[in-house]
């Protein structure tokens, strides 16, 4: 059984069919990705994925279990994991403040061990700073970890936001065109970062404009249009199909 | 981080201690009445700073959470039991201790609650109150929260106003003191009055509330869950998609702010030795909002501040019967100009940046 399988999926919004009967599944240990033109249902396809939407019809199965009427928080819990593509950093927070939040779901300290501040939440707070100044390092965002998130530049914003999903330790990474807004040398190091993640031993699901990037890192693509799947296969057999050329690169 | 704020809390209990000497030395100690006073709405107001600056949830019904406390303990230390003292349920609580006994004029035995008791029925009720509105209204955000923590402070307001439990118009008076150490050697009798020997007792119980109060919220805020409160604030939908159930943080917090707002009734209706309608109307639950809002929002020591200057200066009467104008006039204020408050984080990080070396500035190379 694949980490994620999805089997027909539909969602409509009134008269609208953003999503229809999407098929796709994701192996474990693989970087696949969903390209499609722009309001081809790829973001509507990751909400429903994670639980912010719920579909009109259709499963989505992660691990083995139905996520079908799942919160977000519950999902996540599960192990997935998921940054935007309007970045949506806490703001009023910094940096690290951002990333440790992403290691929630890993600790447990409660009200009363907070409001008593009890001995044993010490060495859980310090192993979260830890844990997310590491990640940080790993990202070469450190030195900004003490700003405030939102003043930070595009890039580094980014860069915190898969800190912070990271720091879940998720199973399956969703990323929404993490590449947007990046220039040429840094959407070269963000796919060298995807690998990377990947060589954790966290299967990744993205969403991408960027061509070179996704041609370059991608096991399987699968492309969206108006909704539809229209292709799947892996890069070199996308590159070469009439139909993708046709609505897809050839607008480009 | 932690030594800092160690260092406040000490700073305070130090200023505390300090107020307390001077007003000793000039003579002055009729301030301790308002400053006792004042310290106890501080307590509503530092609950309401979590829920509100942190969570990041609104709350206009928070004078009904200080109501239920301070009427339940004035109605359970009040109405006598007498009439039910055949009853099974009486003559156990009585065999366990929790009643006290009194006399009326006549001489007459007369029995009550003990103030324990009714101090902890009295919290846990509006414990259970927040519980049970905050599972539905929790569920609204903005304006439509603030209108249904309105609705829930103007329904308790109707309670208390028009049963003969709560006394109607006039409220509850002669509430007994609340014995809070009683019969241990060494020690005198502490409890909690508005007896004129008991001023200086009075002010430190108060201020021991505040202090311990303070101290827990500063830890609350600098821990996991704290965090998880200041996310929910920064981005709803995404602190979700991290694993935090928000739903059931912001019922967490707004039973802790009920909790905290209980207390302060129940011991100030103790130091009054009474409590009427006005302690649960609409104005109590606006100024409360206001002096959070004019502390800075998300900022405990503003809330503070601001809580018992205000408090002090209303009970003094420097606003003469432009009261709770003032207040309305603050929010308006605030609202139009500094939404997050005057002492808010992001001026204080403004003013911090300012002052510190500009270089790392130009190093982190910041564009957006
Ligand atoms: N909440 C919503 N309500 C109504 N319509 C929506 C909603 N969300 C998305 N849509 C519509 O559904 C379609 C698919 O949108 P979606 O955001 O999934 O596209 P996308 O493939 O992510 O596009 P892009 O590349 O621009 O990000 C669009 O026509 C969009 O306007
Ligand atoms: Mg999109």
């Amino acid at each position: 059984m694949a980490l994620l399988e999805i089997h027909r999926l539909n969602k409509k919004f009134g008269g609208l069919h953003a999503v229809n009967n999407v098929s796709l599944t994701v192996k474990k240990g693989m970087i696949k990705a969903v390209i499609g033109p722009n309001g081809a249902g790829k973001t509507t396809l990751f909400n429903l994925i994670a639980g912010n939407l719920s579909p009109s019809s259709g499963s989505v199965v992660f691990r083995n279990h139905e996520l079908q009427g799942l919160k977000p928080y519950q999902v996540a819990r599960m192990g997935m994991s998921r940054t935007f593509q309007n970045i949506k950093l806490f703001s009023g927070m910094t940096a690290l403040e951002n990333v440790m939040a992403g290691r929630h779901v890993r600790s447990r300290a409660g009200f009363l061990a907070g409001m008593f501040n009890l001995p044993h939440t010490w060495r859980e707070e310090a192993g979260i700073r830890q844990k997310s100044m590491d990640l940080m390092k790993l990202l070469e965002i450190e030195e900004f970890a003490h700003k405030e998130s939102t003043s930070l530049a595009f890039g580094q914003q980014r860069a915190v936001e898969m800190a912070r999903a990271l720091n879940t330790e998720p199973e399956l990474l969703l990323l929404d065109e993490p590449a947007a807004g990046l220039n040429m040398k840094e959407t070269a190091e963000l796919g060298r970062l995807i690998t990377k993640i990947r060589e954790m031993g966290i299967t990744i699901l993205l969403v991408e404009h960027d061509m070179s990037l996704v041609m370059d890192i991608s096991d399987e693509i699968t492309v969206l249009s108006f909704g539809h799947k229209i292709a799947e296969g892996k890069p070199a057999a996308i590159q070469q199909n009439p139909e993708v050329i046709k609505i897809y690169l050839g607008e480009n | 981080m932690n030594t800092k704020k160690n260092i406040g809390v000490l700073g305070l209990l130090g200023l505390v201690i300090m107020i307390q000497l001077l007003t000793h030395w000039t003579g002055t100690q009729y301030y301790l009445t308002q400053l006792t006073m004042s310290a106890y709405y501080s307590l509503v107001i530092l609950g309401l700073c979590v829920l509100m600056g942190y969570a990041g949830q609104i709350s206009l019904g928070h004078a009904g959470f200080f109501a239920i406390g301070g009427y339940l303990a004035a109605a359970l230390t009040t109405h006598d039991l007498t009439p039910y003292s055949n009853t099974l349920i009486i003559q156990v609580l009585n065999r366990c201790g929790l009643l006290i006994q009194g006399q009326d004029i006549y001489g007459d035995v007369l029995l009550y609650f003990n103030p324990w008791v009714s101090c902890i029925l009295a919290i846990s009720a509006a414990a259970l109150t927040a519980l049970v509105t905050g599972i539905p209204v929790l569920k609204l955000k903005g304006h439509y929260l603030a209108m249904a923590t309105l609705g829930f402070g103007t329904i308790i307001y109707r309670i208390v106003l028009a049963s003969a439990f709560f006394g109607e118009a006039d409220g509850i008076s002669d509430v007994p003191p609340f014995t809070l150490v009683s019969g241990i050697p060494g020690l005198p009798v502490i409890e909690v009055s508005g007896d004129f020997s008991g001023r200086v007792q009075n002010y430190y119980i108060a201020w021991s509330m505040v202090i311990a109060g303070t101290l827990l919220l500063l830890n609350l805020i600098d821990s996991r869950v704290g965090r998880a409160l200041r996310s929910i604030h920064g981005s709803e939908e995404t602190a979700d998609a991290m694993g935090i159930n928000t739903a059931r943080y912001k019922l967490k917090t707004f039973i802790l702010s009920a909790i905290f707002a209980a207390a302060a009734g129940v011991f100030l209706t103790h130091f009054n030795g009474g409590i009427g309608p006005s302690e649960a109307g609409i104005m109590k639950s606006v100024r409360y909002v206001a002096i959070v809002a004019v502390g800075g929002m998300a900022n405990i020591w503003g809330a503070l501040t601001m809580g018992v200057l205000l408090n002090f200066l209303s009970l003094r009467g420097i606003f003469g019967t432009y009261d709770d104008a003032v207040f309305g006039l603050i929010l308006i204020l605030i609202m139009l100009f500094a939404p997050e408050g005057i002492l808010s984080i992001r001026i204080r990080q403004r003013l911090r940046n300012a002052f510190s070396s500009s270089t790392s500035e130009i190093r982190g190379g910041e564009s957006s």
